[in-house]
């Protein structure tokens, strides 16, 4: 399955996408720009992404705890997800994402 | 006047791996002084998942960042390593006879035989929030802290941020600033409800604005702001503003340890996987700020790496004594060491 990804200076990438896999791990193996400091504990909101409007509705509603750590950056976006809470199944198979100015490595 | 500190280690970071470190260099008898940006033990552990389960330590099936953080320092208690937390290094230096002098923020001097780099992602930093040149603001109107109640009496004053720290300066800063404005993107703050509670009264009595949005763009010049604007739901507003105190956590950056000459790998230091050896010889590093070929970023990984690292440190540190390896559950020595036998 594949996912969509365009990085912070719009480059577009399309990426092998494992089933079970964090979005995040697979945007991370890839060698994208994307910090993941905290490996996907929900702990740091350095995988943050844009999620592309069609997709909003397969992807889900972000957690309570998931909201919290998107305070913890500042452009946060109607569509703003953690790629560490987007687990990689067949209904997301196409999926594509931003990734945002804040998950960027220093 | 600087306070000089002379020890066998000095371990910069205090995580897990660090911590493991002194229990393996005790058993050597190796004194070690840590020093952490933090003000506290743990590193990332106690610093980002506290609370959170880890379930990949060896007869711990599972364990909190902060449980294993604190059985980690119970363990190394009989060897006393000496704490420094709340501060950064800032400089390291080789000095002609092979030993190091590393100077921190805190004016403090060390002298060692052997440093040892344990400083996982590298040293926690406040986030920076994307606002264009934000930089040269900060320092002199933006802060991500507040050393001096002082700096901001009679200013106005934007505090970005929905947690504790946002909240409890709005409350500490109030009675005394010109006018104050939390931002915040939601309507739901992840701090102590009294605090909360608090916010939303000063607002009903209109001691304080709270403004739902982020923080887009800073007015202003020669490093004082004038005015902060914010993209809300309602449109984009203007606020005057002469002090902004954004507060987005922390997030970790190498930092000073770039500059000092370490053979490096994108953001991690490479090291020889025979004793984690950097480039230098007398410096090591262990844990996730290293760079090896198969390195896993694994708590265990770096416990593997602190126990190897010791074994050679103790050859730099007292090069002519012969060092029988031994086991803590046969060794008479060791346990005596460990204040069991």
């Amino acid at each position: 399955m594949k996912i969509h990804v365009t990085d912070q200076a719009g480059e577009n990438h399309e990426l092998e996408g494992l089933e079970g896999w964090r979005v995040m791990e697979v945007i991370r193996d890839w060698g994208l720009n994307i910090k993941a400091e905290c490996g996907g504990a929900l702990s740091c909101a350095t995988c943050h992404v844009y999620v592309d409007g069609e997709w909003m509705d397969r992807v889900g509603a972000p957690s309570d705890e998931e909201e919290d750590m998107l305070d913890s950056v500042g452009d946060v976006k109607s569509n703003s997800r953690l790629s560490c809470q987007i687990l990689m199944n067949e209904e997301l198979d196409g999926l594509r994402v931003t990734l945002a100015p804040s998950a960027a490595k220093d | 006047m600087s306070t000089e500190i002379t020890t066998d280690v000095v371990v910069i970071g205090a995580g897990p791996c660090g911590l493991f470190a002194a229990f393996e260099l005790g058993l050597l008898d190796i004194k070690s002084h840590f020093i952490d940006i933090l003000d506290r033990p743990g590193g990332q552990c106690a610093e980002l998942y506290p609370e959170k389960p880890i379930y990949d330590i060896p007869a711990f099936p599972v364990v909190t960042g902060q449980q294993l953080t604190d059985n980690l320092m119970a363990q190394i208690a009989p060897f006393s390593p000496e704490f420094h937390f709340s501060r950064m290094v800032n400089s390291l230096e080789k000095l002609p006879d092979g030993s190091f002098r590393l100077t921190t923020d805190a004016d403090e001097i060390f002298h060692a035989k052997v440093v040892v780099i344990a400083a996982g992602g590298g040293s926690f930093q406040p986030k920076r929030p994307p606002v264009a040149e934000i930089e040269q603001y900060e320092n002199k109107s933006v802060f991500y802290a507040v050393r001096k109640m002082d700096d901001f009496r009679d200013q106005d004053v934007v505090i970005v941020g929905g947690g504790d720290s946002a909240l409890d300066w709005t409350l500490n800063l109030q009675p005394i600033v010109r006018s104050l404005t939390l931002v915040h993107r939601r309507d739901a703050f992840k701090a102590a409800p009294a605090s909360v509670n608090k916010m939303k009264e000063l607002v009903m009595e209109g001691k304080i604005q709270f403004m739902l949005g982020q923080i887009a763009k800073l007015d202003g010049k020669d490093g004082q702001i004038d005015h902060v604007h914010l993209t809300t739901d309602a449109g984009d507003l203007s606020v005057p503003a002469t002090r902004l105190l954004p507060f987005f956590g922390l997030t970790m950056k190498l930092g000073p340890v770039a500059d000092w000459g370490l053979e490096l790998n994108d953001n991690t230091i490479v090291v020889d996987t025979e004793n984690f050896e950097t480039s230098v010889p007398g410096i090591f590093a262990i844990g996730d700020i290293n760079h090896y070929p198969g390195k896993l970023k694994l708590i265990l990984s770096g416990f593997h790496e602190a126990a190897l690292m010791a074994q050679a440190a103790k050859k730099i540190i007292s090069p002519d004594e012969r060092v029988v390896f031994q086991y803590t559950t046969s060794s008479t020595k060791l346990q005596k060491k460990l204040g069991v036998a």
